[in-house]
């Protein structure tokens, strides 16, 4: 009888339904087997111990260093067990059987012995003691020498449950192409085998699209083996996926608690569109100038410097209230961050002393901390007492959005992407505008509407005439 | 010398690489030299990997020659933190590596060359592989005095090493390889493989350190070209095969596929460093604040490269027992990286009380304990 291994059930269901339409009898009474899943842990199987077999070299003892699996889990044969090491040598050993390991003979880092038992495996009852070679189907052969077989020229290596499978079904497994590893053949290929004799469409399995070399199974025209009733357009899926819980650590632990913290602070939000027309123009000129000093010379070393000067005439905002709600402290500093996303998640940098750089400075210091990000190298200094932050969220996407304050500042801008818009000029025409939205946040605490507007328009002001920057630069 | 790489080869590879299928006729030919065109030692590691899970080696033996650019490639059961100095590597940018065999440390540069023997299980002999080598290396310089040691080193003089050996054994397959100093840079091999971490204890896999020699030093005119192409002559003429040399690309996901698959999982974290045996640091360092010393006792357990248990000891109040303790909660499942301790610690300190004295005191003390990373 065949009873399949409980941990096949789920891809093996997924074809179940359409076999019991197309096939004829022999197909039925399989998949009629297919449901006597055995899903008991009773063991009723016999334990076998299998022994750790010759590594080569005259080797009699190797460590332990990594197992696999653990007590309770099922294996098929040729499933990785353990890894051993002997002298530099590192072996991967692999089970010879089908079944439920029920011990571990040896803890990590003990010695084991060659030809000692490893693990003792559960075989189910029903298959019956698998040999002690690699189950094959060639004529025996001298052990000594590796001769080319001559019997389609190769070795047809499947489990038995698969070969019970093919034998049931009429099957010479030489016909049948392997995709597993080393070319075993799988219950796959034998359903494939058998959907082609009788023209069925199956749904092409994974590992079949990276190792076939045949076409994919859809026939042109009904063979002589005809098709006997077209296959139900409906088909009841089912889905093997498992919920997967993982403890929150590290980095996303600490966000954990500022996120938290943020919360606490009641947020304002206001928006605004920039037309950016002129500063496009600008950057696309001054891009080579920078190019010839060594730096790369993006939109953000503006947008830092025209906080900064905002920051001179609202001072407010870059401040920091303290946790009692006391005092207010006034930053002299103008050490404005700079969201950056990382393979980490969100990290932000800060340019120091924005209040007394060029934007030239700035472009650098970017720059310096655009690869340091990448190399994963910021250090506490880079990262530390930021008192402003820009987050540029456009270069992924997105207009407005509702960017969350970072304790102990007071206030973030979050900066859309560049769009080209049409847009109505002083003469009422129509003209080709490059627009950013920007998203400010705002401790309502301390801030109130009107000054985060203010703020909001003159920095726009000095973004959409870059020349009045020069007005105010000191 | 001929190193052909016509598209008619590569077709004759991608022929012999591929498992056969049923039917299909199996290569007569006896062995098979590759050559790979990358420097990238995840590259070159993911092409062994490839070749051993998928190439039938039942009737051939392949030869596989490979050079990477500095990189520092530790044995398959060791701790990196015990093996090299991980703060250097990733200031001089060099990379490190986890191989899959097993064995110790070594230091990779343009100046070195790696030789892999594939053989079937049954075939794996590394005696025979070393001879063959220093068959090639007499035949080149015979006046070189090297010879092979049973711990399968090869030793320049009687006492330097020029050659290291590791071996990987799956279910059918297996490989040997081994580097070959040819001119690599002597200064920067001895001071990146010196752990600079104290207070390491581990059951991993420890390299044996040994004075090295380049082979360039015992005759300038020896390049790693004229070794590569004498060691393929000498192995073309053992397993009587054409002294031919095949190019493989490995980035061809189409020659080899799923390779890209496996690069990135030799280049991922968790195999690099997840991958280390369980370990315990305890040690203890020296603050200066101000113009005081302050000791500072640490004792941390990692797992899988995470921090499993983190013990701080410092003076008493020197920071809110509160905050010390966040720290080491925080701390606590994340990687054992100063990176991630940084991040960590940075973002943190956003809650803590908004105090210039306090924040330079939990920036020191972070920056120190990064230092232990």
């Amino acid at each position: 009888v065949y009873i399949p291994r409980v941990r096949s059930c789920s891809s093996v269901g997924f074809i179940k339904s359409k076999y019991v339409c197309v096939f004829d009898k022999a197909a039925l009474k399989f998949s009629h087997q297919q449901r006597l899943f055995r899903t008991s842990a009773v063991s009723c199987g016999q334990i076998v111990q299998f022994k750790l077999s010759d590594i080569g070299e005259g080797i009699t003892e190797v460590t332990v260093k990594e197992w696999y699996i653990k007590e309770g889990d099922s294996v098929s044969q040729f499933d990785s067990i353990c890894e051993v090491q002997s002298d530099k040598a590192s072996v991967t050993i692999t089970s010879r059987y089908d079944g439920i390991i029920r011990k571990l003979h040896y803890n990590l880092d003990d010695i084991a012995y060659v030809g000692k038992p490893l693990v003792d495996i559960e075989i189910d009852a029903s298959k019956g003691v698998a040999p002690e070679e690699d189950v094959v189907e060639t004529p025996p052969m001298c052990h000594e020498e590796h001769t080319h077989q001559e019997i389609k020229g190769h070795k047809t290596l499947a489990t038995p449950a698969v070969r019970r499978l093919a034998m049931e079904n009429n099957i010479k497994l030489s016909e049948v192409v392997g995709t597993g590893k080393d070319n075993r053949i799988l219950k796959e290929d034998i359903l494939n085998y058998l959907a082609k004799q009788t023209g069925a469409i199956l749904p092409p399995s994974p590992k079949a699209e990276i190792f076939s070399p045949l076409p994919k199974s859809l026939p042109a025209a009904p063979k002589d083996k005809a098709r006997k009733i077209p296959v139900p357009v409906s088909r009841p899926l089912t889905f093997s996926g498992k919920d997967k819980t993982e403890p929150v650590t590290g980095f996303h632990k600490a966000m954990v608690k500022t996120m938290s913290a943020a919360l606490k602070i009641p947020h304002f939000g206001y928006c605004d569109e920039i037309d950016l027309t002129q500063l496009v123009q600008l950057r696309e000129e001054l891009k080579p100038v920078a190019q010839l000093r060594g730096i790369k010379l993006s939109f953000m070393p503006f947008f830092i410097k025209a906080a900064s000067l905002g920051l001179l005439q609202y001072p407010v905002l870059n401040a920091s209230l303290d946790e009692s709600c006391q005092n207010v402290t006034y930053k002299a500093s103008h050490n404005i961050g700079v969201a950056m996303d990382t393979e980490q998640g969100l990290i932000v940098p800060n340019v120091k002393n924005v209040q007394v750089c060029s934007v030239f400075e700035i472009a650098a210091e970017l720059n310096r901390l655009q690869s340091l990000g990448s190399a994963g190298q910021l250090g506490t200094n880079e990262l530390t007492g930021g008192t402003f932050t820009l987050s540029n969220i456009g270069t992924i996407g997105g207009t407005y959005a509702k960017p969350v304050i970072l304790p102990p500042e007071v206030a973030i801008g979050a900066l859309g992407k560049i769009q080209v818009l049409p847009r109505f000029n002083e003469k009422g025409e129509v003209f080709k505008a490059q627009i950013m939205n920007v998203s400010w946040s705002a401790d309502h605490r301390i801030i109130d509407g009107a000054t985060m507007a203010r703020f909001s328009n003159l920095w726009k002001s000095y973004l959409e005439n870059p020349a009045s920057m020069l007005l105010d630069l000191k | 010398m001929v190193l052909q790489s016509s598209v008619k080869n590569c077709l004759q590879l991608s022929c012999v690489l591929r498992t056969p299928k049923a039917g299909f006729r199996s290569i007569t030919s006896g062995g098979l030299i590759i050559q790979s065109i990358s420097d990238d030692v995840y590259e070159n590691l993911a092409v062994e990997d490839w070749i051993h899970d998928h190439m039938n080696l039942e009737n051939q033996h392949v030869l596989f020659l490979w050079r990477n650019s500095p990189a520092v490639v530790i044995g398959r059961h060791q701790n990196p933190w015990q093996e090299c100095n991980l703060r250097l590597l990733r200031q001089k940018n060099i990379k490190l590596a986890r191989r899959r065999s097993g064995g110790g440390t070594v230091y990779h540069d343009l100046g070195n060359i790696n030789l892999t023997f594939f053989t079937n299980r049954k075939k794996y002999e590394r005696m025979e592989n070393l001879k063959l080598v220093v068959k090639a290396l007499k035949a080149l310089c015979p006046h070189l005095d090297i010879h092979v040691t049973d711990r399968y080193d090869i030793l320049l003089d009687g006492q330097y090493k020029i050659s290291g050996t590791a071996a990987k054994l799956g279910r059918t397959t297996a490989y040997h390889h081994c580097t070959l100093l040819c001119n690599a840079d002597k200064l920067v091999l001895s001071s990146v493989l010196k752990s600079p971490y104290k207070g390491l204890k581990s059951n991993a896999t420890p390299s044996v350190p040994a004075s090295v020699k380049n082979l360039f030093e015992e005759d300038s005119s020896l390049t790693c070209e004229m070794l590569l192409d004498a060691i393929a002559e000498e192995y073309a003429k053992h397993h009587q095969i054409d002294h031919h040399v095949t190019l493989i690309n490995p980035a061809d996901e189409f020659l080899l596929p799923g390779i890209n698959n496996r690069v990135k999982e030799l280049q991922n974290w968790e195999w690099v460093y997840g991958k280390t045996p369980r370990f315990s640091v305890s040690t203890c360092f020296n603050m200066v604040y101000n113009d005081s010393v302050l000791d500072v006792k640490v004792d941390m357990d990692i797992k899988h490269g995470r921090i499993e248990v983190c013990n701080i000891g410092l003076p008493e109040q020197w920071l809110p027992p509160a905050l010390c303790s966040e720290l080491m909660k925080s701390l606590t499942g994340s990687k054992f990286c100063p990176y991630e301790t940084t991040t960590v610690a940075t973002t943190l300190q956003r809650v803590c009380p908004q105090d210039d004295e306090l924040h330079s005191r939990w920036n020191l003390l972070c920056e120190n304990m990064m230092m232990l990373m």
